[in-house]
């Protein structure tokens, strides 16, 4: 098996998608990126190079490139799923959510089900998270936890290449609209990937880390920083479990619930908020369906409740991070 | 030339004053020292400045992530915006928004914004307190090619015609948005007209011109502040850096941007301009171009040396810290 980024993951996906289905396109701005201009037309292949060369296998009738209309990507992504095509629409980053929400929200989320079960909505879209790229408060928020309350979306949230190539078939294939959050500081993360097309289930969890004494669960990014840490308290003999969860909406509970029966200690680190953080639902959830295998509170390591500050010795401060984590984990040993 | 050489020097300090800030920026860039992103407006100069070039400081405008330019026509202070863009204490928002967030209230500059078409729904809301104040403020919004595209700008502009806000929709058309060019993403044949078929006037102009935006920079100012609604601007120029700094700009020929700075530099036009009409010597502006050159200096030696921010400002300007 060869050792590939995440990116290329994500890239190998899309091709083999498209190359399976011609019903699959890709819609953004600057997915090819270069329309119009003097020079290449595969200049960004997507602001952080995902789509980097599908333009030439693909053509411009299925790598499309959007102006800068973000409602109008998200609700044409809408139409189109509603009407037979499956398209993977691009938000370059998730904060810009604000402009598209309603197309998401009131339309694609809701058309299965307020039609009687009549539609079908096959739409992913492609969405990038995280704070730590120094972009500040409009450009790095991690709203995931928004989008896992609303009925009707699945929610996806791969912490490794690997991971992120299986989940982005299923979501291609899924008929219902999907969120597939991608995290900026993954990108360039590398894990082995095989070459042909392969699918994670969704609502599957991951365990990285098996350990007895502590059930960690952690999302994205923070997954790399759990497995740090339990790889750090081994040398202690404390054994971390850390359960990643791929996707927060279908929610893999049991996985969650089963550590959480063998450690009784439970852990979250979740950068999407402070509060009504996926985190906080996934510990009431825990608290309600296995109280009593509980040993101790369940802790959660989360950013501050404000917006993502610029300055770096502010920003590294507000990324829920190894420290903090394994701080929380000690204060419940 | 309808300007006096007192102004006319004004108008070329500030110009020269964003040039330098940006191209210093570049430079500054290329060592690491600089946090996350920065998109440079060199090239772009004589629209900020000519826009801005009779506002007041309780006239407002809104910017975008291109904001420098902006902030400096409007009066912001250089030495703040320097430490700002630093990530430093004394910045002009304590180091908590960034190149792509400076705001100065106190000089009606409503902040950069990194989101697109983010300002022209702001600019329609300083410009309604306006209305309802009564007290002949104006409102300006600044918009690229590629943010003239976004429903945010298209709903502002019907709000403006209805309520009759004196409000100014300024497009800078720099011919792209990131990698895009603005012949393949705006639909109609020019930004101008399609703001006029809202219902206001809107002129096109060449944005390396300072007098012909200033024209109708001054006639969309003044029919906003006599109550006479809004009006649009679609000003074209060059920018001479990448969307980004970093940006490896592929979409571009090879020498589009060599070009750019030889016919289309608004500041040696604007130079050739003003000494030729014999309003201003060469030697002023020379003199002024050494002033600047010592202001930039400091502000970037005093933003490398500055502080950050302390580690419990992470918790204050929130209205409830958990
Ligand atoms: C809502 C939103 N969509 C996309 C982006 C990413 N983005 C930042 S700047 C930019 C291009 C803007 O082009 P234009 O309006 O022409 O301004 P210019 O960069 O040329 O000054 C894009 C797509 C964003 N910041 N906000
Ligand atoms: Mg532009």
């Amino acid at each position: 098996m060869a050792t590939k980024s995440y990116r290329q993951a994500l890239n190998e996906a899309l091709a083999h998608e498209m190359r399976r289905d011609p019903d699959v396109v890709i819609m953004g701005e600057d997915v090819a990126g270069g329309a119009g201009g003097t020079g290449e037309v595969d200049a960004y292949g997507g602001p952080l190079g995902v789509t980097k060369g599908l333009i030439h296998e693909f053509g411009a009738g299925r790598v499309i490139d959007t102006p800068i209309t973000e409602s109008a990507i998200m609700g044409m992504a809408a139409g189109c799923a509603m009407t037979g095509l499956r398209p993977v629409a691009e938000l370059m980053f998730a904060d810009f959510l604000g402009v598209c929400l309603d197309p998401i929200y009131n339309q694609a989320a809701k058309f299965r089900y307020m039609f009687g079960g009549k539609a079908r909505t096959p739409l992913v879209v492609r969405t990038t998270i995280g704070a730590g790229f120094r972009a500040a408060a409009q450009h790095s928020q991690s709203p995931y936890h928004l989008f896992t309350s609303i009925p009707g979306l699945k929610v996806v949230l791969p912490s490794n290449a690997y991971d992120a190539k299986g989940l982005l078939i299923q979501a291609i294939r899924d008929d219902d609209p999907v969120i597939f959050l991608e995290h900026k500081l993954l990108y360039d993360t590398v894990a082995e990937v095989p070459d042909e097309a392969y699918v994670i289930p969704f609502g599957e969890a991951a365990i990285t880390r098996t350990g007895k004494d502590v059930t960690v669960v952690a999302m994205s990014r923070m997954v790399h920083f759990a497995n740090e840490v339990a790889d750090r308290l081994l040398a202690e003999r404390i054994a971390v479990e850390v359960v990643d969860p791929r996707t927060t909406s279908p929610l893999d509970l049991d996985t969650i619930i089963e550590s959480v029966s063998k450690t009784g200690r439970l852990v979250l680190i979740d950068e999407s908020a402070n509060r009504c953080s996926v985190a906080a639902d996934i510990a009431a959830l825990v608290a309600e369906h296995a109280f009593t295998a509980l040993k101790a509170p369940i802790r959660l390591v989360l950013p501050p409740h404000t917006p993502v500050p610029f300055a770096p010795i502010l920003e590294d401060a507000y990324i829920p991070g190894p420290a903090r984590l394994e701080a929380a984990i000690r204060s419940i040993l | 030339m309808q300007l006096t050489s007192d102004e006319l020097l004004r108008a070329y300090r500030t110009m020269k004053s964003i040039r330098e800030f940006e191209e210093r920026l570049h430079a500054e860039n290329a060592t690491g020292d600089i946090p996350g992103f920065i998109h440079l407006y060199a090239g772009q100069e004589a629209i900020a400045t000519a826009v801005c070039f009779d506002l007041g400081t309780r006239d407002h405008i809104g910017s975008t992530h291109r904001g420098h330019g902006h902030s400096i026509a409007k009066g912001c202070d250089i030495r703040g915006m320097m430490l700002e863009i630093f990530g430093r204490r004394a910045g002009l928002c304590g180091g908590k928004g960034g190149s792509m967030h400076i705001a100065d209230l106190d000089h009606g500059m409503l902040g950069a914004n990194a989101i697109v078409g983010g300002a022209p729904i702001l600019a329609i809301g300083a410009a309604l307190t306006s209305k309802v104040r009564g007290d002949r403020t104006v409102a300006i919004s600044f918009t690229g090619d590629g943010g003239s595209n976004q429903g945010t700008v298209f709903e502002a502009m019907n709000m403006a015609v209805v309520l009759k806000l004196p409000c100014v929709f300024v497009f800078e058309n720099n011919g792209y948005g990131e990698a895009t060019g603005a012949s393949y993403a705006v639909g109609a044949p020019s930004i101008a007209g399609r703001a006029a078929a809202f219902g206001m006037p809107a002129t096109a102009v060449d944005g390396t011109d300072f007098f012909a935006v200033h024209d109708a920079a001054r006639a969309g100012i003044a029919r906003a502040r006599n109550g006479e609604g809004p009006s649009a601007i679609e000003a074209t120029a060059v920018r001479f850096h990448g969307h980004f700094e970093g940006d490896a700009q592929r979409y571009r020929a090879r020498d589009e941007t060599a070009n750019c700075r030889r016919s289309m530099d608004c500041l040696s036009r604007f130079r050739g301009q003003v000494t030729q009409s014999g309003l201003v010597s060469p030697g002023q502006l020379e003199l002024i171009d050494a002033e600047v050159l010592a202001l930039i200096d400091s502000a970037v030696s005093g933003a490398r040396a500055a502080a950050p921010p302390a580690i419990d400002d992470l918790l204050t300007d929130v209205y409830l810290a958990y």
